[in-house]
């Protein structure tokens, strides 16, 4: 059959193929291919867990698609806590029709992720539902892993004095789906940064185990997350606009739809909060890992304005950089 | 380093800033017509190295805050009826007299479909023959021009199902209007660039001849502005008042008369209401006779309904330079951009809206 039917959901026989022929055959390892009812693990805590559930449009874009997203941004979110991920879970939503090919490109694309990333999917679930009642496929996961620092970094850990890191070019995720999304077309191609950052944020922590903060500006991008930690630790966060590493190409893009690269989301960067005496042991380590080759500090902590981000312009400026009110939209002149 | 980056020299600024302080005597009250120049004033961080004596006012140059109340509920009605609205994403969160929005009418299965172009929203009538497509027309000279163009086509390649709801406003005549006002507080304006770049720099020379107000168009670079802001001091301290054109690597004198006379020959001027000023004679577009056909208020049979003015909201007199936006009592507390009250917090170029997400 060359596109997915209602039957795949059924739990009968129909389900059955699918997860041999399909699931198995990508996503197999020794704890899923036992197709108990749950996922028999040995793990001892502290524990970090995540789940996220990832509705993109469109399903494939420049860099990447839905299925290795799935796992990237579970995989970073486990991270973050100072973790090694360990297991990932995935349930996948299913439109009637979607093309057989599609689901199996996306479904090879989480195996080839997972194995970088060095989890396991660990137990599953699928569902069809009628054409039309989501767009061709939503995917959840959820992972699990170890807490191996001492003490796990937190939004809420951010001390006036600290310095804030970006472990690379900010925004090129947010533009690529946008420009595929809406065909546009721009000189130089924008390709999405989705990667996993486990390995790297696991070197990171085991040479400077002093990291206050760490954390993925994902949706709503830099000045969002920038945001939520000045508000959970109740500081400033200042920041050099001229040190934020953006692309010329993304850049370009954004002035011409009028959008601010800051708020776009990234799905394979982080952010550093740390005591400025270590920031240039963390920026060493990061800049030896190809996913963190252009990471620079963009600003420091202070008290001044807590809760509020400060942004100092290339003229020697201030203003603010706030929260956004809802999505970007492009604007009319 | 880049031509672009040329005008945002740092070094360049400060020489800038410094000539502007030190040549300036006496308070200079100058004011941006364009949504543009204001964002830009603010993210720059110009503003905040202005000394308070330079006292900087935004002013009605945000076409979705001057679209008005009346207008958004035509919008919203057409949304309501069977059509597939096509719109610039900047509308989508305009409120509504009764707080509706595209957005939410959206949310409650009206088909909105946000357009980069208006040509995409002719591309969209073309592949949904069985649906009416109406393009919402909203912005000043920059943008009419290429919606004119538009219903050429359409006309052109005799597609049947296309129309604008044409709301556009026109820069001069708003201008005019202003000036007009005795308690105007304004001595100098920026005018804007990318509307001087079709309409030329003709249209705002009474500006200086019949108010003695000097005028530079500029550019939306930090060094555009400054650069602008000297030239006011200059012209002040010599006693001229000219309208000069500083973005000539954009704007010729003469405009783009191409441009012109599509514009003019699909709409033709009109009243208009202004949002936070109301009715300006001449200040607005309509669709020609000639291409009714293609003018969503006469396809759909609608007129402009009276909708009641918003209680408690200054921007009128935020837009007269009378007030600044956090000197409106409803500032950051009845009027976010989560919950807009008046025009200028709706659009992210309106004034009280760059107030609230810029200053520090
Ligand atoms: S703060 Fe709100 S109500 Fe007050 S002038 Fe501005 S837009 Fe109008």
């Amino acid at each position: 059959m060359d596109r997915v039917l209602l039957d795949y959901g059924s739990g009968g026989k129909a389900s059955h193929r699918l997860i041999g022929e399909l699931f198995l055959k990508y996503l197999g390892n020794a704890v899923l291919d036992r197709l108990d009812d749950a996922a028999f693990l040995e793990m001892s805590g502290p524990l970090s867990v995540s789940t996220d559930t990832f509705t993109v449009d469109p399903i494939f874009f420049p860099g990447g698609d839905i299925g290795s997203l799935a796992v990237h941004g579970t995989v970073n979110d486990v991270a973050m806590l100072g973790a090694r991920p360990r297991y990932l879970t995935c349930g996948f939503i299913l439109e009637e029709g979607l093309p057989m090919a599609d689901l199996e490109r996306i479904v090879e694309s989480m195996g080839r992720a997972a194995r970088e990333a060095g989890v396991l999917v660990v137990t599953g679930d699928t569902k069809v539902v009628p054409r039309g009642a989501v767009d061709k496929i939503f995917i959840n996961t959820t992972g699990i892993g170890e807490v191996f620092v001492p003490e796990a970094p937190s939004g809420h850990r951010a001390r006036p004095g600290d310095a804030i890191l970006v472990s690379g070019f900010v925004g090129d995720h947010g533009l690529a789906i946008l420009s595929k999304r809406e065909g546009l077309t721009f000189e130089a191609p924008v390709l999405s940064d989705c990667a996993s950052l486990n390995h790297l944020i696991v070197r990171l922590l085991e040479t400077v185990p002093e990291v206050h903060v760490l954390r993925d500006p994902t949706r709503g991008g830099v000045a969002t997350t920038l945001n939520e930690i000045a508000g959970q630790s109740g500081v400033e966060c200042r920041i050099l606009e001229s040190s934020i590493p953006v692309r010329p190409e993304v850049s370009g893009g954004c002035s011409f739809l009028g959008l601010d690269p800051l708020y776009l989301a990234n799905e394979g960067k982080f952010l550093c909060i740390l005591p400025q005496e270590h920031a240039e042991a963390a920026l060493s380590v990061m800049r030896e890992d190809p996913l963190g080759r252009d990471a620079v500090q963009i600003g420091t902590v202070r008290a001044e304005h807590p809760g509020k981000v400060v942004l100092e312009t290339p003229l020697g400026g201030t203003r603010l950089m706030d929260m956004l009110e809802g999505e970007q939209l492009p604007r009319i002149c | 380093m880049s031509l672009f980056d040329n005008f945002k020299d740092p070094e360049l600024c400060k020489a800038l800033l410094d000539r502007i302080h030190k040549e300036l005597d006496g308070e200079l009250r100058f004011m941006e017509v364009c949504g543009t120049h204001t964002v830009s004033i603010f993210r720059s961080g110009v503003r905040s190295l202005l000394s308070d004596k330079v006292v900087h006012l935004s002013g009605p140059g945000c076409p979705v805050c001057v679209t008005h109340d009346s207008e958004v509920a035509a919008f919203l009605e057409l949304a309501g009826r069977n059509a597939i609205i096509a719109t610039f994403g900047d509308l989508m969160r305009v409120p509504g007299p009764d707080k509706k929005s595209l957005k939410s009418a959206q949310a409650e299965g009206a088909r909105v479909k946000v357009v980069y172009s208006p040509f995409d929203a002719l591309k969209l009538a073309q592949d949904n023959p069985g649906d009416k497509v109406v393009f919402l027309g909203v912005g000043f000279e920059t943008t009419a021009p290429a919606i004119a163009a538009t219903v050429k086509v359409a006309r052109e390649q005799g597609i049947t199902n296309f129309s604008v709801l044409c709301f556009h406003k026109l820069v001069p005549p708003a201008l005019d209007a202003l000036v007009g006002d005795p308690e105007l507080k304004v001595q100098a304006f920026l005018l804007p660039g990318h509307v001087s770049a079709i309409i030329g720099v003709e249209p705002y020379r009474f500006l200086a001849e019949k108010h003695g107000l000097p005028s530079v168009v500029a550019g939306f670079e930090p060094v555009d502005i400054l650069q602008a802001l000297h030239l006011f001091v200059t012209m002040r301290n010599e006693g001229r008042a000219e309208v000069v054109n500083a973005y000539t690597r954009v704007v010729s004198d003469a405009g783009n008369p191409k441009a012109v006379s599509v514009m003019h020959e699909v709409f033709e001027p009109a009243d208009a209401l202004w949002r936070g000023i109301g009715l300006i004679p001449g200040s607005g577009l309509t669709v020609r006779e000639e291409y009714a056909a293609f003018d969503a208020m006469r396809v759909f049979g609608m007129e402009l309904k009276d909708v009641p003015a918003i209680k408690g909201c200054r921007c009128g007199d935020v837009l007269k330079g009378k007030l600044s936006p956090d000197g409106c009592p409803l500032f950051g507390k009845a009027c976010t951009p989560a919950a807009p009250v008046g025009p200028c917090m709706v659009s992210t170029e309106g004034s009280c809206a760059a107030y609230y997400k810029y200053k520090v």
